[in-house]
Parts: structure tokens; C-alpha cells; sequence
């Protein structure tokens, strides 16, 4: 599946949503089902630390492929992670570079937690954008 | 008694829906809404005198600057202060504090000096004076805070000696409200040789200030706390001790005459307001200032405590919820946390219901390492709000509640 099909497939799901609340629950359940980042890897190198909450970001490099695993104290951060590991996870560096993310806009997810601080939907993004350009300038480099 | 709703019918934003329901706005401490006489006096500056000030000669000029000037004045009764030439304006607190530590600091403090803070200070009472010890190898000296979130009065005492220049404290704690004897800090203070700073940031607008009174060598506040503009503060500053300063930064009013080899620094207060200042939002805080001085400080502080009263009693039968500080003497602010529920989580669910709360550190890290935890929610009350907003908060949060546990 491509990055578009999975963000076509996020935007469709919300599109059942009538209200904010139900959206926000949604993100909740995402949040509270990601899969626990390993303990190691919440290092200072991988956090995201703001005003509001702190976010750790893993990425893995494996046969081409990025691999993102992530954590946060807070659950909704959690969830909005969650959704751009479905995203994101699993491509290649150029495929992370070139992804536009106009999900995140359809689903109405680009007010102000998306520029909260340093911890923002935002920002998690270009750190993950900034993995995938680390890795691809090492990978060219090799 | 004051009456709200003829209050709340003066700020125009309070009309307005976010996320389809009513504005409750509790964000007060943050930055308070703004009543139609300063929105007004905005525009009419705009509107009919735009110009710059001190040196021109036509109406336009003239009238600006006898505007500007009127708010020190209004500035100079609302502080105490016994001369207009000891108002200085400012950005804000943040710019008053680091004025005194850039200038005041730099010709003052010396290698072994220790300057006194507390621990509940907002990063602007915390950093200035950082960078200042690490230039001149001074030492910060921080008095603990109790469980209850109040100053340690006895290890204040014990902390000063011959070595301590500067005691800079806040009078009102933006993120647990409370309210810190400052009188008897600045007194001992003094008896140890030292000058004092307070930060009014979050006190000017409850209490009655008197700086005369307080005898503090320095009083730092801001416009937008007190219902007026944004970008505008005031410092304060004993007249000898001002007189004595370096100047800050060069440039503008603060110059009386210049050639290529020196300078002569303007008068006071001038020497301290480099540059075309924030003209338009200096007069608009004269009308904040009116709006205040119209309802009386003593009659905000009532409602305001009866509203304070009013939520914890509403807040604290709901079992998740943590007050944090109970500070005896408490203004206008409380926070608390959710057992089990992250600060942003339950600031953005209570946005999706209309309700503005600051969450998070509140610009006070140390203090929330302090009781262990990455931040509060923080509801703060201003003039305007009432009982039903109250409600609509412990509703609110019954409902994060459920969502997020």
C-alpha cells in the first residue's frame, strides 16, 4: 500500500465521525493500542520535548525501509503518532521525503495541535521527515 | 456587589462560540480579555492621532505624546510610585526583568555575589539571572517551596547574608496563585544590604500595589494581565537607583546629545525607552487602567475569591482531581492534576467544549520538578466570569474524565 492509500483509508474512517468528540475519542482508542516503544530507545536523542508533552520517536533502518516506533506521556500525542506510523512506517526515504500529508488537513487535525510548540502534529512530522533525510543522505553516502 | 453581567457585556470575545459552544475563557493569567474602552482608545489612536511622539511640533504630535504621557501618570497613581520618572515602559515583565539584569546586573554584580529567587519564578524571573552568574560568576540561590506550595520562609531568612546583592521574588505565583509575603522579604532584604526586584506580573492586577509601601527597589509588570494591549509593561525603579544605571539600549528618546566620540543619556525616565516606543498600546492601557480603577481592585478580588471557592468546591468531589498548592494566601488561580490523565489531553478535550485552560509547565519547569509532575491544568479567573463558567469546567473535565480513562 502506498503512503496515499493509507491516508485515502484514514480519511474515509473519519469521515464517519459527526463530531469532534468522536473524533477525539478515535484518537484516544489509537493512542491507547500503539505498541509500547521499547525502554531503550526512550533516550534523549529521541524525545521531542515541549511545553505541553514530550514525544519519543524511534526510527530503524532495515533493507531500504524506515521503521518509526513512538511513545508519549500524553494519549492523544500518542494517537496522532500512531496515525502517522500507519502512515509513514515501512517506506523508503524518498517515498517519507515526497509524502505531501494532506490527511492530516482532511481530517481537520490542523488547528492548534498541530502547532503546539515543539510537540505539535507538526513537528513530529519533520522529525520523521528528518530521519528519512538522514538516512537517505548516509545510504547515498555509503 | 459588581455587576457581571453588565462587565461581560464590555468584552466583545466573550460573545463568540469555539468549537460551536459558548467562549468559557479561564486562561486569565495567561493574558486577559480586552473590554471595547481599550479596543476603542486602540483605534482612536489609529484613527485620528497616529504620530510619533517627544519631538514633533504639529497637533497630531502634540496630542500623542500628551496621551502617552497621560498613561504614565495613570501608571504612576496605579503603582504608588512617587515620581512619574520612575515608569518606565516596557515590552512586558519579561523585558522589565532583564532590563534590570542587563543594565542594574551587569554594573552591580560581581564574581561570589549571590542573587535570591524563589521557587515557584516563571522562566522570566529565572533566566535573566542565570545568564548574569554565568557572566560574572555569581551564584543563584533559590528558597524551596513547601507541599503546600508556599515559600519556605525560614530557609528565605537563613539563605541571605553580606553576599547577597539582589532578591528577585514574584508577589503572586502564576501557576499555584500564591500570594508570597513580600513585605517582609523585601524588609529583611534590605537589613542584608541587598536590592529587590517584584515581579508583578500576576499581582498587579488583584492586589492593591503600593510600591512606596513595599519599599521594593524594582516592581516589573504587564499591560495585557490588567486587561489592557499586549506588548507593553512597566518598570518601575527607585529614582537614585535608576539615576545610577547604565543605559540599556542606545538609540531614540534616550539620547539627550550625541557626537562620534560619546553620548549624553536623556533624563528619566526617558534614558530607558530607546526607540519609537509601542504609542498606540501605551494609550490603550490608560483606558485598561480606568476600566479597573471604574470597578475598584477590592470588589475584582471578592469576585474572584468567591469564584476561587466556588471551583474547588465544585473540583474537588471529583476523585481523579489533584489540587496542587494550597497556599493559605492564594489569588485567582487554581491548578491541579488528573490522576492518570496527561495536561494536554484534558486542555484539548475541554477546548473541543469552549473551555480555554492553560495545561502544561506554565513556564515554571523547576517548580513542576519540584512536585514531581510535567505540568498542571490550570484554571484562572478575571472579572468576567462566573458561576455557570465554573459549572461548565467541572462538567467538562467529568466528561475528559470518562473520555480519556
Amino acid at each position: 500500500m502506498t503512503i496515499q492509500d493509507t491516508e485515502n483509508e484514514i480519511v474515509d474512517e473519519f469521515g464517519l465521525f459527526d463530531s469532534w468528540d468522536d473524533k477525539y475519542e478515535y484518537i484516544i482508542d489509537l493512542g491507547k493500542k500503539l505498541a509500547p516503544l521499547a525502554a531503550e530507545h526512550k533516550t534523549d536523542h529521541n524525545r521531542v520535548r515541549g511545553c505541553q508533552s514530550t514525544v519519543w520517536l524511534h526510527a530503524e533502518y532495515k533493507d531500504g525501509r524506515i521503521y518509526f516506533t513512538a511513545d508519549s506521556d500524553a494519549v492523544i500525542a500518542k494517537g496522532l503518532i500512531s496515525m502517522l506510523i500507519r502512515v509513514l512506517s515501512g517506506h523508503t526515504p524518498d517515498e517519507i521525503l515526497e509524502a505531501k500529508l494532506d490527511f492530516i488537513q482532511k481530517i481537520g487535525m490542523t488547528t492548534h495541535l498541530a502547532q503546539t510548540r515543539s510537540n505539535g502534529l507538526l513537528s513530529m512530522l519533520k522529525q520523521m521527515k528528518n530521519f528519512a533525510l538522514a538516512y537517505k543522505v548516509k545510504t547515498e553516502n555509503d | 456587589m459588581i455587576d457581571i453581567a453588565a462587565i461581560r457585556q464590555q468584552f466583545p470575545v466573550l460573545n463568540r462560540l469555539v468549537k460551536g459552544k459558548p467562549l468559557v475563557y479561564l486562561d486569565n493569567a495567561a493574558t486577559a480579555q480586552k473590554p471595547q474602552v481599550v479596543i476603542d482608545a486602540l483605534v482612536n489612536y489609529y484613527s485620528q492621532y497616529n504620530a510619533n511622539i517627544h519631538r514633533g511640533i504639529h497637533t497630531l504630535a502634540e496630542e500623542a505624546t500628551a496621551a502617552f504621557e497621560d498613561t504614565r501618570n495613570a501608571v504612576q497613581q496605579l503603582l504608588h510610585a512617587d515620581s512619574r520618572e520612575e515608569i518606565i515602559f516596557t515590552r512586558g515583565t519579561t523585558e522589565g526583568i532583564n532590563l534590570v539584569a542587563y543594565t542594574w546586573g551587569r554594573q552591580n554584580i560581581g564574581k561570589g555575589d549571590e542573587i535570591i529567587i524563589s521557587g515557584m519564578e516563571h522562566h522570566s524571573n529565572i533566566v535573566p539571572w542565570q545568564v548574569l552568574c554565568a557572566e560574572k560568576e555569581a551564584v543563584l540561590k533559590i528558597v524551596p517551596v513547601n507541599d503546600n506550595g508556599e515559600l519556605e520562609m525560614e530557609a528565605f531568612h537563613s539563605l541571605l547574608s553580606d553576599k547577597t546583592k539582589l532578591v528577585s521574588i514574584c508577589q503572586i505565583s502564576n501557576s499555584l496563585g500564591t500570594i508570597n509575603p513580600v513585605k517582609e522579604i523585601i524588609k529583611a532584604a534590605h537589613a542584608a544590604g541587598a536590592i529587590t526586584l517584584i515581579d508583578g506580573a500576576q499581582s498587579t492586577v488583584h492586589l492593591d500595589i503600593d510600591v512606596q509601601d513595599l519599599d521594593c527597589d524594582f516592581f516589573a509588570c504587564s499591560a495585557h494581565k490588567l486587561y489592557g494591549p499586549t506588548g507593553v509593561g512597566v518598570l518601575y525603579g527607585k529614582k537614585a537607583i535608576l539615576e545610577a544605571m547604565p543605559v540599556f539600549m542606545g538609540g531614540g528618546e534616550m539620547i539627550k546629545e550625541v557626537s562620534y566620540q560619546h553620548f549624553t543619556p536623556n533624563e528619566l525616565p526617558y534614558k530607558f525607552e530607546a526607540g519609537t516606543p509601542n504609542i498606540a498600546d501605551v494609550v490603550a492601557f490608560k483606558a485598561a487602567i480606568e476600566f479597573v480603577n471604574g470597578i475598584g481592585k477590592s470588589a475584582i478580588a471578592a469576585h474572584e475569591a468567591a469564584l476561587l471557592e466556588y471551583a474547588a468546591e465544585q473540583l474537588t468531589p471529583i476523585k481523579e482531581v489533584r489540587m496542587i498548592g494550597r497556599a493559605r494566601n492564594r489569588a485567582s488561580v487554581l491548578s491541579f492534576v488528573v490522576e492518570g490523565a496527561h495536561p494536554q489531553d484534558l486542555g484539548i478535550i475541554l477546548d473541543n467544549q469552549g473551555i480555554a485552560v492553560r495545561t502544561g509547565h506554565h513556564c515554571c519547569q523547576p517548580l513542576m520538578d519540584r512536585f514531581a509532575i510535567p505540568g498542571t491544568t490550570r484554571a484562572s479567573f478575571a472579572v468576567y466570569n462566573t458561576k455557570e463558567e465554573v459549572d461548565a469546567l467541572a462538567k467538562g473535565l467529568q466528561k475528559a474524565i470518562k473520555m480519556l480513562l
